[in-house]
């Protein structure tokens, strides 16, 4: 049981940074609040792809001499890709926040949706 | 040899145009590039459905990097059916929006406007071209993210709102997509589809590969407003340019229906789905998003949103096929991705030519309009009919296999809610249909300047009767799409439903 | 001519003529000439075909095969043929009736009107030679869209709302029964041809050969049977020129048609006898009969009185389908071109009388006979030939009806066609009666003429025909019986 919770720490890390992301998506009405979650929840899935990427007793995946373990390399490349995503998302969530302030002048959930129902 | 490289033209062709257009100076210039490039992948890709329509699959490894480590694009009839439906739908749709996007976006954002638009195509090309999993996560944000700056683009300063929340609703499904993903590399090691699949067989017992399947399947519902993760899509319909919406409409919720199919089916196989709750689920949500979407249809007081709601109970239609899990099943799936895209794309481009005579889009707002504007008129009641399911339209043929896969299956519950649901679009379309037939007794003064109670000019006709008659078209000779569709489903390895 | 040239000339004359009607908008004449021309053109191609069909030719074409197995086809029979004959003559004689009506009564949109219209006979005539029948509920929903526009002519809120219950029950029924029943039928046989002695003997369980058979029968929504009959009335709103010739004899014809065609060609008669398919429908379709006529005498809108009898008059031929034997289908595959001629010229009467005399209730009938002689001895042969009394052609088809129920043993049936007919009287016959010999209230009075030239030489034509066929009953007779050879 205690093998479980210790050998697998990186799951754990992994699904309680997801779940406060994603908390933090949900609950909170201020659009750059969303726009953090949304990061923390990325970022836990990043660490679940590098974590399960790691090779027992394995090196970083560059080729040096005298070893013969690397880590797999793969995962470190998806994850790039998504990083490369996730701070585009990020600066267009950004983007849009701005334009959202000019032209309601909050960043508020609430106060956003109570001016567009009094339309 | 040359069939190979056509697939890869497919994607780089526009995404070698997207920066270039966003050079050129604001003004016809752009509009006209993407013109271009999208008629030349509209020919591109009807050729690359002519090439696989008996079977052979395209095959062409990026970089020379042999599968499963390189990266593949791999093309079988069902993504060349998706491909060729993309490359048209923005073929008719980029001379509808040269006067519909100039008198919705300023002057100084064109060449902008068609740089991301290309870059959207090249999204949604390369979801259908690609035989790799992650390759196509990639491709998916780029769609998507350019979808979320297109939307954000509309005059309605809710457009901002809509496409914010369709960003963080889009983005987490594409990462529940991600985790699934990874699971399924952890268990495989391999990130080429059809590797996957070959993979699984042996493991599909897993826990692991349970979860990864559950995963990627709610980020693709996410992805194709699959009740009830469907809030996003009424917002960005309704308040998008009007030339995006007829767009996205048509192809941004298909495509995620090929990526479903292509996972469900291609990746994990019909056996693993009917050991897991999938197919129920499927035929259960779909169930609930036709009756309470196309209900939900009625009640709106603005056609744009209707037809939004319209376009979630269609896509309920599709995943029906899908939970019934047979070959009538999916060729309905299949052939309603097709139809739908022809009919919803007429109907957005319907309204969006009222919209650009009388500046709204509310019912109250257009009583009577059908009299002054008979093309456009007519042109609703055919699109109209095909949406019903009337015979003599694509619509019908999609319904009549749907109908058929309930009735193969005795699921007499499910079939009933298939007619119920073209009795609500009945309702919801002759609401429509009537709106613009009978006058009210007091015309109404819109806001907006821009007010003119005439036909519409034949740069916005002609595409919209283009789309019309091809819905007529495909209604009656369908040879040559349920050739292409009866290839797929056997390709995905799905046989004859027996007891 | 080719035989499969003359089929597809038939069949595409109406489209012509929509494209000359919509060309030549700016010259009403012009126009009316196209629309007479053409229904003149498809009179002759149709009675061509009808003297090679009798003659034993074979019309046979497939356009094309939207889903695999599955084609669309035309080919022509008997009740086909008969269908044909009555639709496309009755159109040259309401087009010379509606020129008078339309533009004596001002009408807008006279184009819109008189493409649609001719959209509507092309509808109908596809569905009369429809060789299965996926093509037939292509013909029958295109028909079915086609006449709304029609029936929301006017533009009032009461036209909106009479065409909404219109298309509504219309679309319906047909969506939810008879397209569920034709699917089924598709998978439980395999096709959908109409072959002689039927599709379903054999691969259908008779238990569940009721229920299918309720599914159609309630899915032909334009046969008019009870409860799914409110679109007739409510598509009274149309101009009177629409009520007679789609809504007496197009749209209702091809309604009480289907209904034979799967009754013959998809169940087969002796399948139907032999499972018992009809036994309790047939209840409904007596049912109907009465009530109809029954609400028909409380009506006091002339149009809404002439609506509940056609009703009535239309579950006459769901009966003779419902009997499935010899006799009852001589007499309801009659009844379709007797009930036709019959009842619009009672319909050209009531245009007319709303065009001269501007009156709408019978109430104010009285007297009115004597203004407008001629129009009241139409209407009486017309209603004498719905009654079913001689010299009048509708009682050829009463009687072998009668003659049907007695073959089938069913007597009850046979009381109501008799009490049927004894309602007819009252409710028919009263109008010209008290028309004639009434005295005309003063508030009412009307003293202009009769009504336009045109609408008078329709009506001289139809109410001519009702006697005609009482004397020489082919080429219906003929036809029917054809039907009644071929069907085992």
């Amino acid at each position: 049981m205690i093998d479980v919770i210790i050998g697998h720490y990186n799951y754990w890390i992994v699904i309680v940074l997801m779940m406060a992301g994603f908390y933090t998506v949900i609950s909170r009405g201020n659009l750059i609040k969303k726009i953090v979650g949304l990061n923390i929840f990325q970022t836990s899935v990043f660490l679940l792809y590098i974590s399960i990427g790691y090779v027992s007793d394995g090196t970083a995946p560059i080729i040096a001499e005298g070893f013969t373990r690397y880590s797999n390399p793969l995962p470190h490349v998806l994850i790039l890709t998504a990083i490369v995503v996730g701070v585009a998302t990020t600066a267009l969530g950004l983007a849009l926040v701005i334009r959202i302030k000019e032209a309601y002048g909050t960043i508020e959930e609430d106060d956003i949706h109570n001016q567009d129902e009094s339309l | 040899m040359i069939e190979q490289n056509l697939s890869l033209l497919l994607v780089v062709v526009p995404l070698l145009a997207a920066p270039i257009a966003a050079m050129l100076p604001n003004g016809r210039l752009p509009w006209l590039l993407a013109l271009a490039v999208s008629w030349l992948c509209f020919i591109l890709a009807a050729w690359q459905l002519m090439v696989v329509i008996d079977g052979d699959v395209i095959q062409y490894s990026l970089g020379g990097w042999a599968p499963p480590w390189g990266i593949e694009y791999r093309i079988d009839a069902l993504n060349a059916i998706v491909a060729l439906l993309v490359a048209a739908i923005a073929a008719v749709t980029l001379p509808y929006a040269l006067l519909s996007i100039e008198q919705e976006i300023n002057k100084e954002q064109l060449s902008l406007f068609y740089s991301v638009f290309l870059l959207c195509f090249v999204g949604l090309l390369g979801i259908t071209q690609t035989g790799d999993i992650f390759n196509l996560f990639v491709f998916l944000e780029i769609s998507s993210l350019s979808a979320y700056a297109l939307i954000a683009m509309g005059r309605d300063r809710r457009a901002l709102t809509a496409a914010f929340q369709y960003m963080i609703m889009g983005t987490i499904g594409a990462t529940f997509f991600l985790i699934g993903v990874g699971l399924t590399y952890v268990e495989t090691g391999t990130l080429n589809m059809l590797d996957l699949n070959q993979r699984l067989q042996p493991i599909l017992e897993h826990r692991t590969v349970h979860t990864g399947f559950a995963f990627m399947v709610v980020g693709i519902a996410l992805k194709l407003a699959l009740f009830p993760l469907h809030l996003w899509l009424p917002n960005v319909y309704t308040y998008a340019p009007t030339a995006i919406s007829v767009f996205l409409a048509a192809t941004a919720t298909k495509v995620a229906v090929y990526v479903m199919l292509r996972v469900v089916f291609g990746v994990f196989s019909n056996d693993f789905v009917s050991i897991t709750p999938a197919d129920d689920l499927f035929l259960l949500l779909g169930v609930i998003g036709v009756i309470l979407a196309s209900a939900a249809a009625i009640s709106q007081h603005d056609v744009k949103r209707m037809l939004a709601y319209s376009s979630v109970a269609q896509i309920s239609y599709m995943v029906l096929g899908m939970g019934f899990a047979s070959v009538y099943g999916l060729t309905a799936s299949i052939v309603h991705i097709f139809n739908h895209a022809l009919m919803k794309g007429a109907l957005f481009m319907a309204v969006g030519i009222i919209v650009y005579r009388i500046g709204s889009s509310r019912f109250k707002d257009m009583a009577g309009l059908g009299r002054q504007m008979p093309w456009t008129f007519a042109a609703i009641f055919i699109a109209g009919l095909s949406l019903i399911g009337v015979p003599g339209t694509a619509g019908f043929i999609s319904k009549w296999y749907l109908m058929l896969a309930a009735i193969e299956q005795q699921a007499w519950p499910v079939a009933l809610a298939i007619l119920i649901g073209s009795l609500l679009a009945v309702i919801y379309m002759w609401k429509l249909i009537e709106t613009l037939f009978f006058e009210k007794a007091e015309q109404h003064e819109i806001g907006q300047g821009v007010q003119q109670r005439s036909e519409a000019p034949l740069s916005l006709l002609l595409p919209l009767w283009l789309l019309v008659l091809a819905n007529i078209y495909f209604g009656i000779e369908t040879q040559v799409l349920l050739k292409a569709t009866a290839t797929a489903v056997d390709l995905l390895g799905v046989a004859d439903y027996h007891e | 001519m080719s035989d499969t040239a003359l089929l597809l000339t038939a069949l595409c004359l109406p489209l012509f003529a929509v494209l000359g009607i919509t060309l030549t908008s700016r010259w009403p004449n012009l126009r009316e000439a196209v629309t007479l021309m053409s229904s003149a053109l498809l009179s002759i191609a149709v009675f061509t075909i009808y003297m090679r069909f009798s003659g034993g030719a074979v019309f046979a074409i497939d356009i094309a095969e939207p889903l695999p197995g599955l084609m669309l086809r035309f080919e022509i029979e008997p009740l086909g043929m008969l269908l044909a004959l009555v639709t496309s003559t009755l159109w040259f004689v309401t087009a010379i009736y509606a020129i008078g009506y339309m533009r004596k009564h001002n009408e807008e949109n006279q184009t819109r009107f008189y493409a649609l219209f001719a959209i509507a006979i092309g509808s109908a005539l596809g569905a009369a030679f429809s060789g299965n029948l996926l093509t037939l509920f292509l013909w029958y929903e295109v028909l079915t869209v086609s006449t709304y526009p029609l029936v929301a002519h006017a533009g009032t809120k009461k036209a909106r709302d009479g065409a909404r219950t219109y298309i509504g029950i219309l679309l319906t029924t047909s969506i939810l029964f008879q397209l569920f029943a034709i699917l089924i039928t598709y998978s439980v046989a395999g096709t959908l041809d109409f072959s002689d002695g039927g599709i379903l003997a054999g691969k259908l369980d008779p238990a569940w050969a009721g229920l299918l058979y309720a599914l159609f029968i309630f899915g032909i929504g334009k046969a008019a049977v009870m409860p799914f009959h409110r679109w007739l009335p409510a598509a009274m709103v149309a101009p009177t020129p629409v009520s007679a010739l789609l809504h007496a004899v197009a749209v209702v014809k091809v309604g009480v048609f289907t209904v034979l065609k799967v009754t013959v060609y998809i169940f087969g008669t002796d399948f139907i006898t032999s499972s018992g398919a009809s036994d309790w429908l047939i209840w409904f379709a007596g049912a109907t009969i009465l009530l109809a006529s029954l609400v028909a005498m409380t009506q006091d809108n002339l149009k809404l009185r002439l609506a509940y009898s056609t009703i009535s008059q239309l579950s006459y031929i769901v009966l003779g389908a419902l009997l499935a034997t010899d006799m009852g289908l001589l007499g309801g595959t009659m009844h379709i071109a007797m009930h036709a001629f019959a009842k619009i010229t009672l319909f050209f009467a009531a245009g007319a009388i709303l065009v001269a005399a501007h009156k709408t209730e019978i109430s104010q009938l009285d007297g009115l006979g004597r203004q407008m002689p001629l129009t009241f001895v139409f209407f009486t042969i017309g209603a004498c030939s719905i009654i079913g009394l001689p010299p009048f052609g509708g009682m050829w088809s009463k009687w072998y009806l009668a003659m049907g129920t007695l073959e089938a043993g069913q007597w009850v049936m046979l009381a109501v066609l008799l009490m049927s007919s004894l309602l007819n009287i009252a409710y028919l016959l009263v109008i010209p009666a008290r028309a004639f010999f009434s005295q005309a209230r003063e508030k009412n009075a009307y003293s202009g003429g009769e009504a336009p030239v045109s609408c008078l030489i329709a009506m001289a034509i139809s109410s001519m025909m009702c006697i005609y066929l009482f004397i020489y009953p082919e080429p219906f007779y003929t036809l029917a019986s054809m039907l009644v050879k071929q069907a085992p």
